[in-house]
Protein backbone atom coordinates (compact mmCIF):
# COMPACT_ATOMS: atom_id res chain seq x y z
CA UNK A 1 0.00 0.00 0.00
CA UNK A 2 1.28 3.70 -1.40
CA UNK A 3 2.25 5.85 2.01
CA UNK A 4 0.31 9.03 2.53
CA UNK A 5 1.99 11.70 3.73
CA UNK A 6 1.04 15.39 4.40
CA UNK A 7 3.01 18.22 5.49
CA UNK A 8 1.07 20.95 7.28
CA UNK A 9 3.55 24.19 7.28
CA UNK A 10 4.25 27.98 7.31
CA UNK A 11 7.09 28.67 5.15
CA UNK A 12 8.99 30.63 7.05
CA UNK A 13 9.01 28.14 9.94
CA UNK A 14 12.44 26.83 10.93
CA UNK A 15 10.30 23.84 12.56
CA UNK A 16 8.99 23.25 9.17
CA UNK A 17 11.86 23.46 7.54
CA UNK A 18 13.08 20.16 9.89
CA UNK A 19 10.93 18.09 8.72
CA UNK A 20 10.73 19.24 5.21
CA UNK A 21 14.65 18.56 5.13
CA UNK A 22 14.26 15.22 6.79
CA UNK A 23 11.62 14.04 4.36
CA UNK A 24 13.84 15.29 1.30
CA UNK A 25 17.01 13.07 2.68
CA UNK A 26 14.93 9.90 3.03
CA UNK A 27 13.71 10.87 -0.73
CA UNK A 28 9.85 10.75 0.85
CA UNK A 29 7.07 11.63 -1.54
CA UNK A 30 4.82 13.98 0.36
CA UNK A 31 1.41 16.55 0.08
CA UNK A 32 2.90 19.62 1.03
CA UNK A 33 0.11 22.00 2.51
CA UNK A 34 0.64 25.87 3.15
CA UNK A 35 -1.32 26.88 6.29
CA UNK A 36 -2.76 30.36 7.04
CA UNK A 37 -1.85 31.30 10.61
CA UNK A 38 -4.76 33.65 11.11
CA UNK A 39 -7.27 31.34 9.21
CA UNK A 40 -6.36 27.37 10.54
CA UNK A 41 -7.56 25.00 8.63
CA UNK A 42 -9.83 22.42 10.16
CA UNK A 43 -7.25 19.85 9.41
CA UNK A 44 -4.78 21.16 11.31
CA UNK A 45 -6.83 22.14 13.84
CA UNK A 46 -8.31 18.07 14.04
CA UNK A 47 -4.64 16.61 13.83
CA UNK A 48 -3.11 18.73 16.52
CA UNK A 49 -5.94 19.81 18.96
CA UNK A 50 -3.55 20.20 21.97
CA UNK A 51 -1.30 23.06 20.62
CA UNK A 52 -2.80 23.74 17.12
CA UNK A 53 0.44 24.47 15.50
CA UNK A 54 2.25 23.88 12.70
CA UNK A 55 4.44 21.80 11.49
CA UNK A 56 2.22 18.81 11.62
CA UNK A 57 3.44 15.21 9.70
CA UNK A 58 0.67 12.91 8.49
CA UNK A 59 1.42 9.64 7.77
CA UNK A 60 -1.64 7.63 6.48
CA UNK A 61 -3.83 9.28 8.24
CA UNK A 62 -1.93 9.64 12.12
CA UNK A 63 -0.26 13.18 12.92
CA UNK A 64 2.84 13.44 14.37
CA UNK A 65 3.08 17.09 15.89
CA UNK A 66 6.42 18.50 17.16
CA UNK A 67 8.91 19.40 14.57
CA UNK A 68 12.22 17.09 16.42
CA UNK A 69 9.62 14.10 17.70
CA UNK A 70 8.57 13.96 13.72
CA UNK A 71 12.33 14.02 12.69
CA UNK A 72 12.84 11.11 14.64
CA UNK A 73 9.71 9.49 13.33
CA UNK A 74 10.52 9.82 10.08
CA UNK A 75 14.16 8.18 10.68
CA UNK A 76 12.56 5.30 12.74
CA UNK A 77 9.80 4.83 9.70
CA UNK A 78 12.08 5.32 7.04
CA UNK A 79 15.44 3.41 7.89
CA UNK A 80 16.83 1.84 5.29
CA UNK A 81 18.04 5.11 3.64
CA UNK A 82 20.05 8.66 4.46
CA UNK A 83 20.28 7.74 8.49
CA UNK A 84 19.35 10.78 10.68
CA UNK A 85 20.61 9.76 14.45
CA UNK A 86 23.65 7.75 14.40
CA UNK A 87 23.37 3.87 15.55
CA UNK A 88 25.50 4.34 18.82
CA UNK A 89 23.27 4.67 21.91
CA UNK A 90 26.02 7.58 23.48
CA UNK A 91 26.37 9.34 19.93
CA UNK A 92 22.15 9.26 19.95
CA UNK A 93 22.31 10.80 22.71
CA UNK A 94 24.37 13.61 21.74
CA UNK A 95 22.70 14.72 19.05
CA UNK A 96 19.54 14.59 21.24
CA UNK A 97 21.11 16.80 24.05
CA UNK A 98 22.30 19.35 21.01
CA UNK A 99 19.17 19.36 19.27
CA UNK A 100 17.57 20.06 22.34
CA UNK A 101 19.78 22.93 23.64
CA UNK A 102 19.24 24.58 19.85
CA UNK A 103 15.12 23.94 21.05
CA UNK A 104 15.80 25.57 24.67
CA UNK A 105 18.24 28.75 23.74
CA UNK A 106 18.37 29.79 19.84
CA UNK A 107 14.32 30.39 19.27
CA UNK A 108 14.03 32.51 22.39
CA UNK A 109 17.43 34.38 22.16
CA UNK A 110 16.68 35.07 18.12
CA UNK A 111 13.06 36.47 18.63
CA UNK A 112 14.59 38.93 20.96
CA UNK A 113 17.06 40.29 18.68
CA UNK A 114 14.44 41.51 15.91
CA UNK A 115 11.39 42.30 18.57
CA UNK A 116 13.36 44.37 20.49
CA UNK A 117 15.38 48.18 20.29
CA UNK A 118 17.85 50.36 21.92
CA UNK A 119 19.98 48.51 25.21
CA UNK A 120 17.08 45.80 25.41
CA UNK A 121 18.11 44.39 21.73
CA UNK A 122 22.25 45.11 22.54
CA UNK A 123 21.60 42.93 25.65
CA UNK A 124 19.86 40.45 22.96
CA UNK A 125 22.65 40.61 20.67
CA UNK A 126 24.85 39.47 22.77
CA UNK A 127 23.27 36.67 24.39
CA UNK A 128 22.26 34.90 20.82
CA UNK A 129 26.06 35.48 19.63
CA UNK A 130 26.88 33.88 23.16
CA UNK A 131 24.26 31.05 22.39
CA UNK A 132 25.73 30.51 18.64
CA UNK A 133 29.72 30.10 19.97
CA UNK A 134 28.50 27.80 22.11
CA UNK A 135 27.26 25.61 19.28
CA UNK A 136 30.09 26.61 17.32
CA UNK A 137 32.11 25.56 20.35
CA UNK A 138 30.58 21.83 19.82
CA UNK A 139 31.03 22.03 16.05
CA UNK A 140 34.56 22.35 16.41
CA UNK A 141 36.62 21.42 13.44
CA UNK A 142 33.88 18.50 12.29
CA UNK A 143 31.69 19.33 8.95
CA UNK A 144 28.64 18.81 10.72
CA UNK A 145 27.61 18.72 14.27
CA UNK A 146 27.64 14.38 14.50
CA UNK A 147 30.97 14.40 12.71
CA UNK A 148 31.02 13.08 8.59
CA UNK A 149 27.65 12.86 8.41
CA UNK A 150 24.43 15.61 8.08
CA UNK A 151 22.34 14.07 11.44
CA UNK A 152 19.75 15.78 13.91
CA UNK A 153 21.57 18.31 15.50
CA UNK A 154 22.45 19.98 12.17
CA UNK A 155 18.84 19.64 11.03
CA UNK A 156 17.73 21.83 14.20
CA UNK A 157 19.67 24.09 13.68
CA UNK A 158 20.10 25.08 9.87
CA UNK A 159 16.81 26.59 9.16
CA UNK A 160 17.79 29.34 11.17
CA UNK A 161 20.25 29.98 8.90
CA UNK A 162 17.58 32.27 6.25
CA UNK A 163 16.94 33.72 9.05
CA UNK A 164 20.30 35.28 9.53
CA UNK A 165 20.09 38.12 7.18
CA UNK A 166 16.58 39.25 9.19
CA UNK A 167 18.30 39.29 12.26
CA UNK A 168 21.47 41.04 10.94
CA UNK A 169 19.36 43.64 9.27
CA UNK A 170 17.37 44.56 12.05
CA UNK A 171 19.66 44.01 14.35
CA UNK A 172 22.38 45.78 12.74
CA UNK A 173 25.35 43.40 12.84
CA UNK A 174 27.35 40.63 11.17
CA UNK A 175 26.91 37.32 12.62
CA UNK A 176 29.58 35.87 10.35
CA UNK A 177 32.28 37.87 11.50
CA UNK A 178 31.42 36.86 15.30
CA UNK A 179 30.96 33.11 14.07
CA UNK A 180 33.07 31.94 11.01
CA UNK A 181 32.99 29.15 11.32
CA UNK A 182 28.92 28.49 11.95
CA UNK A 183 28.74 30.39 9.30
CA UNK A 184 31.06 27.84 6.99
CA UNK A 185 28.77 25.21 8.34
CA UNK A 186 25.78 26.66 7.50
CA UNK A 187 26.96 27.02 3.47
CA UNK A 188 28.02 23.41 3.71
CA UNK A 189 24.69 22.14 4.52
CA UNK A 190 23.26 24.51 1.91
CA UNK A 191 25.10 22.40 -0.84
CA UNK A 192 22.97 19.80 0.01
CA UNK A 193 20.11 19.61 -2.09
CA UNK A 194 17.10 18.45 1.13
CA UNK A 195 18.69 21.97 2.65
CA UNK A 196 18.76 24.46 -0.23
CA UNK A 197 14.90 23.22 -1.18
CA UNK A 198 14.06 22.89 2.28
CA UNK A 199 15.14 26.58 3.69
CA UNK A 200 13.05 29.62 3.04
CA UNK A 201 14.78 32.34 1.11
CA UNK A 202 16.10 35.14 3.47
CA UNK A 203 13.97 37.57 1.61
CA UNK A 204 10.83 36.44 2.52
CA UNK A 205 11.74 35.81 5.94
CA UNK A 206 12.78 39.68 6.37
CA UNK A 207 9.30 40.70 4.90
CA UNK A 208 7.27 38.05 7.31
CA UNK A 209 8.95 39.40 10.14
CA UNK A 210 8.91 42.73 8.95
CA UNK A 211 4.97 42.35 8.79
CA UNK A 212 4.85 40.61 12.28
CA UNK A 213 7.09 43.86 13.74
CA UNK A 214 4.31 46.23 12.04
CA UNK A 215 1.48 44.34 13.57
CA UNK A 216 2.87 43.96 16.83
CA UNK A 217 3.58 47.97 16.72
CA UNK A 218 7.21 46.73 17.15
CA UNK A 219 9.07 49.27 14.90
CA UNK B 1 34.69 -5.44 31.50
CA UNK B 2 32.58 -4.39 34.49
CA UNK B 3 30.04 -1.59 33.62
CA UNK B 4 30.44 1.76 35.78
CA UNK B 5 27.64 3.53 36.38
CA UNK B 6 27.06 6.58 38.11
CA UNK B 7 23.80 9.25 38.48
CA UNK B 8 24.93 12.75 39.55
CA UNK B 9 21.35 13.50 41.46
CA UNK B 10 19.56 15.24 44.16
CA UNK B 11 16.53 14.28 46.44
CA UNK B 12 14.35 16.51 45.92
CA UNK B 13 14.67 17.16 42.10
CA UNK B 14 11.50 15.09 40.11
CA UNK B 15 14.39 15.20 36.85
CA UNK B 16 16.69 13.23 39.08
CA UNK B 17 13.73 11.02 40.22
CA UNK B 18 13.04 9.99 36.75
CA UNK B 19 16.45 8.71 35.87
CA UNK B 20 16.67 6.39 38.93
CA UNK B 21 13.11 5.12 38.16
CA UNK B 22 14.51 3.98 34.79
CA UNK B 23 17.47 2.45 36.30
CA UNK B 24 15.67 0.78 38.79
CA UNK B 25 13.19 -0.82 36.14
CA UNK B 26 16.29 -2.03 33.63
CA UNK B 27 17.79 -3.44 37.13
CA UNK B 28 20.68 -1.37 36.20
CA UNK B 29 23.38 -1.29 39.53
CA UNK B 30 24.36 2.08 39.72
CA UNK B 31 26.38 4.57 41.98
CA UNK B 32 24.55 7.54 43.20
CA UNK B 33 26.29 10.87 44.13
CA UNK B 34 23.52 12.95 45.63
CA UNK B 35 24.81 16.69 44.68
CA UNK B 36 24.02 19.59 47.15
CA UNK B 37 22.45 21.91 44.69
CA UNK B 38 23.68 25.12 46.28
CA UNK B 39 27.24 24.01 46.18
CA UNK B 40 27.63 22.29 42.71
CA UNK B 41 30.49 19.56 42.85
CA UNK B 42 33.64 19.89 40.78
CA UNK B 43 32.93 16.89 38.72
CA UNK B 44 28.61 18.31 37.73
CA UNK B 45 30.77 21.04 36.57
CA UNK B 46 33.06 19.01 34.06
CA UNK B 47 30.17 16.68 33.37
CA UNK B 48 27.74 19.49 32.37
CA UNK B 49 29.16 22.58 31.13
CA UNK B 50 26.56 23.65 29.20
CA UNK B 51 23.89 23.63 31.71
CA UNK B 52 25.83 23.01 34.95
CA UNK B 53 22.53 20.95 36.49
CA UNK B 54 21.60 17.28 37.57
CA UNK B 55 21.02 14.69 36.46
CA UNK B 56 23.85 13.53 34.84
CA UNK B 57 24.67 9.72 34.28
CA UNK B 58 27.65 8.47 33.66
CA UNK B 59 28.17 5.82 31.89
CA UNK B 60 31.70 3.86 31.52
CA UNK B 61 33.17 7.46 32.14
CA UNK B 62 30.98 9.45 29.74
CA UNK B 63 28.12 11.64 30.72
CA UNK B 64 24.65 11.86 29.32
CA UNK B 65 22.80 15.05 30.51
CA UNK B 66 18.97 16.08 30.50
CA UNK B 67 16.62 13.62 31.55
CA UNK B 68 14.70 13.06 29.00
CA UNK B 69 17.65 12.72 26.74
CA UNK B 70 18.76 9.99 29.55
CA UNK B 71 15.94 8.21 29.23
CA UNK B 72 16.09 7.70 25.68
CA UNK B 73 19.69 6.54 26.45
CA UNK B 74 18.55 3.87 29.49
CA UNK B 75 15.89 2.32 27.19
CA UNK B 76 18.70 1.87 24.37
CA UNK B 77 21.26 0.66 26.20
CA UNK B 78 19.41 -1.57 28.79
CA UNK B 79 17.29 -4.22 27.56
CA UNK B 80 14.35 -5.33 29.86
CA UNK B 81 11.73 -4.17 31.54
CA UNK B 82 10.91 -1.06 28.16
CA UNK B 83 10.62 2.36 29.16
CA UNK B 84 9.55 3.93 25.32
CA UNK B 85 6.87 1.84 23.19
CA UNK B 86 7.92 -0.42 20.05
CA UNK B 87 5.86 1.14 17.25
CA UNK B 88 7.08 4.28 15.51
CA UNK B 89 3.70 5.89 16.10
CA UNK B 90 3.67 5.05 19.75
CA UNK B 91 6.71 6.47 20.15
CA UNK B 92 6.34 9.91 18.87
CA UNK B 93 2.80 9.92 20.82
CA UNK B 94 4.51 8.71 24.22
CA UNK B 95 7.54 11.65 22.98
CA UNK B 96 4.42 13.94 22.41
CA UNK B 97 3.12 13.92 25.62
CA UNK B 98 6.34 13.83 27.37
CA UNK B 99 7.11 17.37 25.73
CA UNK B 100 3.99 18.74 27.08
CA UNK B 101 4.51 17.55 30.35
CA UNK B 102 7.70 19.11 30.47
CA UNK B 103 7.55 22.53 28.53
CA UNK B 104 3.85 23.50 28.96
CA UNK B 105 2.55 21.51 32.11
CA UNK B 106 5.73 21.90 34.66
CA UNK B 107 6.36 25.84 34.07
CA UNK B 108 2.23 26.74 34.27
CA UNK B 109 1.72 24.67 37.35
CA UNK B 110 4.53 26.17 38.96
CA UNK B 111 2.97 29.85 38.28
CA UNK B 112 -0.22 28.67 39.38
CA UNK B 113 0.73 27.57 42.44
CA UNK B 114 3.37 29.78 43.34
CA UNK B 115 2.72 33.39 41.76
CA UNK B 116 0.53 36.13 43.37
CA UNK B 117 -2.45 38.21 41.45
CA UNK B 118 -3.26 38.55 38.00
CA UNK B 119 -0.72 36.22 36.67
CA UNK B 120 -1.48 33.47 39.23
CA UNK B 121 -4.98 33.40 38.23
CA UNK B 122 -4.14 33.31 34.61
CA UNK B 123 -1.98 30.13 35.27
CA UNK B 124 -4.43 28.79 36.81
CA UNK B 125 -7.03 28.65 33.99
CA UNK B 126 -4.58 27.80 31.72
CA UNK B 127 -3.33 24.82 34.19
CA UNK B 128 -7.07 23.67 34.15
CA UNK B 129 -6.78 23.39 30.89
CA UNK B 130 -3.64 21.20 30.49
CA UNK B 131 -5.26 18.70 33.41
CA UNK B 132 -8.07 18.25 30.93
CA UNK B 133 -5.90 17.36 28.09
CA UNK B 134 -4.01 14.82 30.37
CA UNK B 135 -7.35 13.81 31.88
CA UNK B 136 -8.72 12.98 28.55
CA UNK B 137 -5.35 11.22 27.06
CA UNK B 138 -5.79 8.87 30.24
CA UNK B 139 -9.24 7.91 28.61
CA UNK B 140 -9.11 4.08 28.65
CA UNK B 141 -5.68 3.36 30.45
CA UNK B 142 -4.46 2.39 34.32
CA UNK B 143 -1.44 4.56 32.59
CA UNK B 144 -0.30 6.85 30.10
CA UNK B 145 1.97 3.92 29.31
CA UNK B 146 -1.31 1.35 28.80
CA UNK B 147 -1.21 -1.59 31.77
CA UNK B 148 1.91 -0.68 33.10
CA UNK B 149 4.03 2.29 33.70
CA UNK B 150 6.22 4.24 31.00
CA UNK B 151 8.06 7.11 29.50
CA UNK B 152 4.71 9.39 29.94
CA UNK B 153 4.32 8.06 33.54
CA UNK B 154 7.63 8.80 34.58
CA UNK B 155 7.87 12.59 32.92
CA UNK B 156 4.44 12.92 34.95
CA UNK B 157 6.03 12.11 38.18
CA UNK B 158 6.03 15.80 39.47
CA UNK B 159 2.50 15.65 39.15
CA UNK B 160 2.18 12.74 40.55
CA UNK B 161 4.22 13.45 43.67
CA UNK B 162 5.48 17.05 43.20
CA UNK B 163 2.99 19.03 43.16
CA UNK B 164 0.91 17.39 45.51
CA UNK B 165 2.96 18.60 48.42
CA UNK B 166 3.26 21.67 46.55
CA UNK B 167 -0.05 22.28 46.67
CA UNK B 168 -0.17 20.95 50.59
CA UNK B 169 1.78 23.84 51.37
CA UNK B 170 0.60 27.04 49.19
CA UNK B 171 -3.17 25.61 49.70
CA UNK B 172 -3.73 25.70 46.16
CA UNK B 173 -6.14 22.90 44.51
CA UNK B 174 -5.58 22.85 41.26
CA UNK B 175 -7.23 19.15 40.94
CA UNK B 176 -10.13 17.61 41.91
CA UNK B 177 -11.44 13.95 41.42
CA UNK B 178 -14.39 15.71 40.07
CA UNK B 179 -12.77 17.66 37.58
CA UNK B 180 -10.34 15.46 36.12
CA UNK B 181 -11.49 12.07 37.74
CA UNK B 182 -9.54 10.24 35.35
CA UNK B 183 -6.04 11.90 36.35
CA UNK B 184 -6.52 12.01 40.34
CA UNK B 185 -6.81 8.14 39.80
CA UNK B 186 -3.51 8.34 37.68
CA UNK B 187 -1.98 9.80 40.75
CA UNK B 188 -3.19 7.59 43.17
CA UNK B 189 -1.89 4.23 41.03
CA UNK B 190 1.48 5.96 39.94
CA UNK B 191 2.27 6.67 43.92
CA UNK B 192 1.06 3.11 44.86
CA UNK B 193 2.92 1.49 41.48
CA UNK B 194 6.44 -0.68 43.55
CA UNK B 195 8.98 1.05 41.85
CA UNK B 196 7.74 4.84 41.80
CA UNK B 197 6.33 4.02 45.75
CA UNK B 198 10.21 2.79 46.26
CA UNK B 199 11.98 5.48 44.59
CA UNK B 200 9.73 8.40 45.51
CA UNK B 201 12.34 10.99 47.83
CA UNK B 202 11.11 10.93 52.04
CA UNK B 203 7.17 12.94 52.39
CA UNK B 204 8.80 15.02 55.03
CA UNK B 205 11.96 16.32 53.02
CA UNK B 206 9.94 17.46 50.80
CA UNK B 207 7.81 19.38 52.03
CA UNK B 208 10.75 20.97 53.95
CA UNK B 209 12.85 21.61 50.46
CA UNK B 210 9.45 23.19 49.56
CA UNK B 211 8.46 25.32 52.72
CA UNK B 212 12.59 26.90 52.64
CA UNK B 213 12.16 27.46 48.67
CA UNK B 214 8.03 29.05 48.90
CA UNK B 215 9.35 31.12 51.83
CA UNK B 216 12.16 32.39 49.95
CA UNK B 217 10.33 32.92 46.78
CA UNK B 218 7.61 34.48 48.58
CA UNK B 219 10.39 37.21 50.59
CA UNK B 220 12.20 38.17 46.89
CA UNK B 221 8.75 39.43 45.69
Amino acid sequence: MADEVILLNFCPSVFGMRIRIALAEKGIEYEYREEDLKNKSPLLLKMNPVHKKIPVLIHNGKPVCESLIAVEYIDEVWKEKAPILPSDPYQRAQARFWADYVDKKVYAAARNVWATKGEEQEAAKKEFIEILKVLEGELGDKPYFGGETFGLTDISLIGYYCWFYAYETFGNFSIESECPKLIAWAKRCMEKESVSKSLADPHTVYDFVLGVKKRLGLE
Amino acid sequence: MAEEVKLFGALESPFSCRVVIALKMKGVQYEYIEEDLPHKSPLLLKYNPVHKKIPVLLHNGKPICESLVILEYIDETWKGTPIFPQDPSDRATARFWAQFLEQKCLPTLWKACCWKGEGQEKAKEEAYELMKMLDNELEGKRFFGGDTIGLVDIVGNFIGFWYGIVQEITGVELWTKEKFPRLCEWIDEFVKCTIVKENLPPREKLLAYFRTRLRGAAASK
